[in-house]
C-alpha cells in the first residue's frame, strides 16, 4: 500500500490539455461543459447578432430586404448562423434533460449516458433542419 | 434544534428563476419555430405585423427579461467556477449585467419604435 501511493501524485490537478488529450471525459460531462460554452456564447456575441438583424430587419423595407437577400446571402454569416442554431438547439435540449434530472428522473448511469447521446444528437439533427431552411 | 444557515434564500430563488425563464423561453421558441419553419412566404410586411400585434411584443419583451434573468444565474455560475481572482470576477459580472441591460433596453426600443 505504502508503495503504490508512493508511485502516484495525489492529488491530481486536471490541467485543460489533461482534459483535452489525456483522459475521456464521459458523455454526461461532454453535454454538460458543450451546456455552459453554448449559453455563454449565446449571450455574446449571438443575442446581440440576433438583436441587430431584428433591429434593421423592422426597421424598414430596405432593412428587411437587405437582411433577408443580402446579408443572409453571405456564407460567413450563413456559417456564424448554423454555429448560433447549434448552440441553441444543443443548449435548449441539455436543458429539457438537465429539468428531468432535476426531478430525479433518468439520474442513473444508463439513463444519462443515453439521454446525453441524445440530447447531442438532437441538437446537431435540429441544426440540421433549421440550417436546411436558411441554405 | 432548528437552524437557519443561511437566511438570503437567493440560492433557492436562483435556481427556480433559472428554470422558470428556460421554460418560458422555450415556449417562445416554439412559437418563433413555427415562424420559421412554416412555408408562408417571409415578406416585410408579414414579419411586420407580427411584431406589431400586442401579445407578441409582450411575449418578446417577456422573452428578453427571461434571458436576462437566466444569463445571469448561468454566468454568475461559470465565473464563480472560473473566475479566481475577485477583482477580475467583480469586473465580468458587472460587465455581464451592462451587457443584459443594454439587451433589455435594445429590445424595448425595437419593439415600441
Amino acid at each position: 500500500m505504502a508503495s503504490a501511493s508512493a508511485k502516484k501524485i495525489r492529488p491530481k490537478y486536471l490541467s485543460l490539455p489533461a482534459l483535452l488529450f489525456e483522459i475521456r471525459m464521459p458523455v454526461a460531462a461532454v453535454v454538460s461543459i458543450t451546456h455552459r460554452i453554448s449559453g455563454a456564447l449565446l449571450l455574446f456575441p449571438f443575442a446581440a447578432w440576433l438583436l441587430f438583424m431584428l433591429d434593421t430587419s423592422l426597421h424598414s423595407e430596405q432593412g428587411f430586404e437587405y437582411v433577408k437577400t443580402k446579408y443572409l446571402g453571405l456564407t460567413l454569416v450563413k456559417l456564424g448562423l448554423l454555429l448560433f442554431i447549434w448552440a441553441f438547439c444543443h443548449h435548449l435540449c441539455a436543458g429539457i434533460r438537465h429539468l428531468f434530472l432535476d426531478v430525479d428522473i433518468g439520474g442513473d448511469l444508463k439513463p444519462a449516458r443515453l439521454t446525453g447521446w441524445i440530447v447531442i444528437a438532437a441538437g446537431l439533427a435540429l441544426t440540421a433542419v433549421f440550417g436546411a431552411r436558411i441554405w | 434544534m432548528k437552524r437557519l444557515v443561511v437566511g438570503a434564500h437567493y440560492g433557492l430563488r436562483d435556481w427556480l428563476a433559472q428554470r422558470v425563464t428556460a421554460v418560458i423561453m422555450a415556449l417562445y421558441t416554439v412559437i418563433m419555430a413555427g415562424v420559421f419553419l412554416s412555408n408562408a412566404p417571409f415578406t416585410y410586411s408579414a414579419w411586420k405585423a407580427l411584431f406589431a400585434q400586442g401579445w407578441m411584443r409582450v411575449a418578446t419583451l417577456l422573452f428578453a427579461v427571461s434571458l436576462a434573468w437566466h444569463a445571469w444565474v448561468g454566468m454568475r455560475d461559470i465565473l464563480m467556477d472560473y473566475v479566481k481572482p475577485d477583482g477580475l470576477r467583480l469586473l465580468l459580472r458587472i460587465g455581464v449585467l451592462l451587457l443584459l441591460a443594454a439587451y433589455v433596453g435594445w429590445t424595448i426600443q425595437i419593439l415600441w419604435r
